[in-house]
């Protein structure tokens, strides 16, 4: 193994269409699709892409870099760069846990390239822009030559490295609702250093309803064998009074919910004892910054 | 394996070349074009070393393959200066001794120019979390942003005369 080249022969296709792009997908056996690079390269340096025949670059394909805007929501581009994402204004207003988890990446010269798609169909535990999108309700859109379907983006992930997604199929596009009423995000995340990945990420999305919790969201990344959507845990804080104690409990549930593993991160006891702490206070700012006191 | 003819545009010099479906660019613009000032480091976009610009915006070149940069406009550290005139930032950069064995600099100073293009008055803190992914193993990094922050002030004066 070496990091200096990549031994692996391929074929490269740039198809300059989605129709082009979906016939080669669902035509030719053994495609991996390049969007930003910044997972496969990496890999294919490393020799663990064993089936790969073809290199598939998307970047051709403009209407996979576009970000429309409309009353119910955005749907982004599945190949839109990271930077583009981070330093949409609008996208910060309207989904700030997403654009704060996607500063938190690794650094510049990597979210030049790499994009939000390929955080997702990598399928780490430990992607970081994952949990702001499953917080929101967003659906990701997917196609093949046979058509498009939409899967909710907490049901995309199978197990490390493995998603929903056919042989024949890729993502196009991510579609998240706007956040209605008095909401409040947070997004945290334990590193290294900065530009480290996570031994543990964070997100919460709450809307407040005076005092109580109304509707809320929790996810966590690098706790689990792919990202994880807290869905019992939230639906059991809906209708709640909002306290200090019930941050405090909240903290201790997930945290007991949580069977995570050792790994060269950090270990599981960190993982779990850290939730702790990390739970009660995102859960604090979020609430702080849906206007409760 | 299939191969490629690609146009790039590096240094304002426009280029013709072949190549492999799996050569990567930082080897085109090093071992082709002989452009050594890009260095390799860890060729897993761990430390910034590659570097070179993509217009403006900065990309780690270990991570391209050559025939992605297929139309690109590429400036590496030795398209920075222009008639043998350091640009600000080189220029901050030997005059506050932020170079020590200087393997680092070629990417700090290119990511460094990226950084001013798109935020000409930034602050300590901006310039710390820009230059994240840039690695120096010798001079503890004090100097380095200090060099990025007088860059930035001899440039504001410029503007402003
Ligand atoms: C130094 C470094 C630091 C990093 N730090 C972080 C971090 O802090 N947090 C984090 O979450 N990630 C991190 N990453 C991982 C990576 O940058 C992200 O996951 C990034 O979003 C991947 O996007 P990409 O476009 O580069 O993906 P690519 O490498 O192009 O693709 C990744 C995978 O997804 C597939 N794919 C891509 N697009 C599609 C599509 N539209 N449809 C179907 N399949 C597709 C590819 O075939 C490949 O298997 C880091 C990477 C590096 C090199
Ligand atoms: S050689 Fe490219 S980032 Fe280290
Ligand atoms: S000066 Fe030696 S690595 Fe930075």
């Amino acid at each position: 193994m070496n990091t200096k080249h990549i031994m692996k022969e391929y074929d490269y296709l740039k198809p300059s269409g989605l129709d082009e792009a979906l016939q080669i997908l669902s035509e030719k056996e053994k495609v991996k699709i390049y969007a930003g690079g910044t997972d496969l390269i990496v890999k294919l340096k490393m020799e663990t892409v064993p089936d790969m025949d073809y290199m598939m670059d998307i970047n051709g394909i403009e209407e996979l870099k576009q970000v429309e805007y409309t009353d119910e929501g955005v749907r982004i581009g599945a190949n839109r760069k990271l930077w583009d994402i981070e330093t949409d204004q609008r996208m910060t207003s309207l989904f700030p846990a997403l654009t704060d988890a996607v500063k938190a990446m690794a650094a510049i010269s990597v979210r030049n390239l790499a994009s939000i798609g390929g955080n997702f169909c990598n399928a780490s535990p430990v992607a970081d822009a994952v949990g702001p999108v499953m917080c929101y309700g967003g659906t990701l859109e997917i196609a093949s030559a046979r058509g498009v379907r939409k899967v909710p983006a907490k049901d995309f992930f199978l197990a490390p490295g493995v998603t929903v997604l056919e042989k024949d199929e890729m993502l196009t596009g991510i579609f998240i609702p706007t956040p209605k009423g008095d909401v409040g995000h947070a997004f945290t995340k334990m590193a290294r250093t900065k530009s480290d990945i996570a031994k543990l990420s964070l997100c919460v999305a709450l809307a407040r309803d005076g005092g109580r919790i109304g509707h809320i969201a929790m996810s966590m990344g690098a706790v689990a064998a792919r990202p994880l959507f807290l869905e019992e845990i939230s639906a059991g804080l809906a209708g709640k009074e909002m306290s200090e104690s019930l941050a405090m409990e909240t903290g201790e549930a997930v945290s007991g919910f949580l069977q995570p593993i050792d790994d060269n991160r950090t270990t599981a006891v960190y993982r779990k004892d850290v939730t702790k702490t990390m739970v009660a206070d995102a859960l604090a700012l979020a609430w702080a910054r849906s206007g409760g006191a | 394996m299939s191969k490629h003819t690609i146009n790039l545009t590096v240094n304002g010099k426009r280029r013709t070349l072949d190549v492999q479906s799996n050569e990567l660019l930082i080897d085109v613009l090093r071992d082709r074009l002989y452009l050594t000032g890009t260095k390799y480091g860890c060729g897993i976009a761990e430390c910034g070393a590659c570097t070179v610009l993509h217009g403006d915006r900065s990309v780690m070149s270990c991570l391209v393959p050559a025939v992605a940069a297929d139309g690109w406009e590429i400036t590496t550290s030795e398209g920075l200066a222009k008639d043998g005139e350091l640009t600000p930032v080189q220029e901050s950069f030997v005059n506050l001794g932020a170079i020590q064995c200087g393997f680092c600099t070629p990417g700090m100073v290119v990511t460094s120019t990226a950084l001013l293009r798109e935020n000409p008055d930034p602050d300590e803190a901006y310039v710390k979390d820009y230059l994240r992914g840039n690695f120096c193993r010798c001079t503890g990094y004090v100097a380095i942003v200090q060099a990025v922050l007088d860059a930035a002030g001899k440039m504001k004066g410029a503007a402003a005369t």
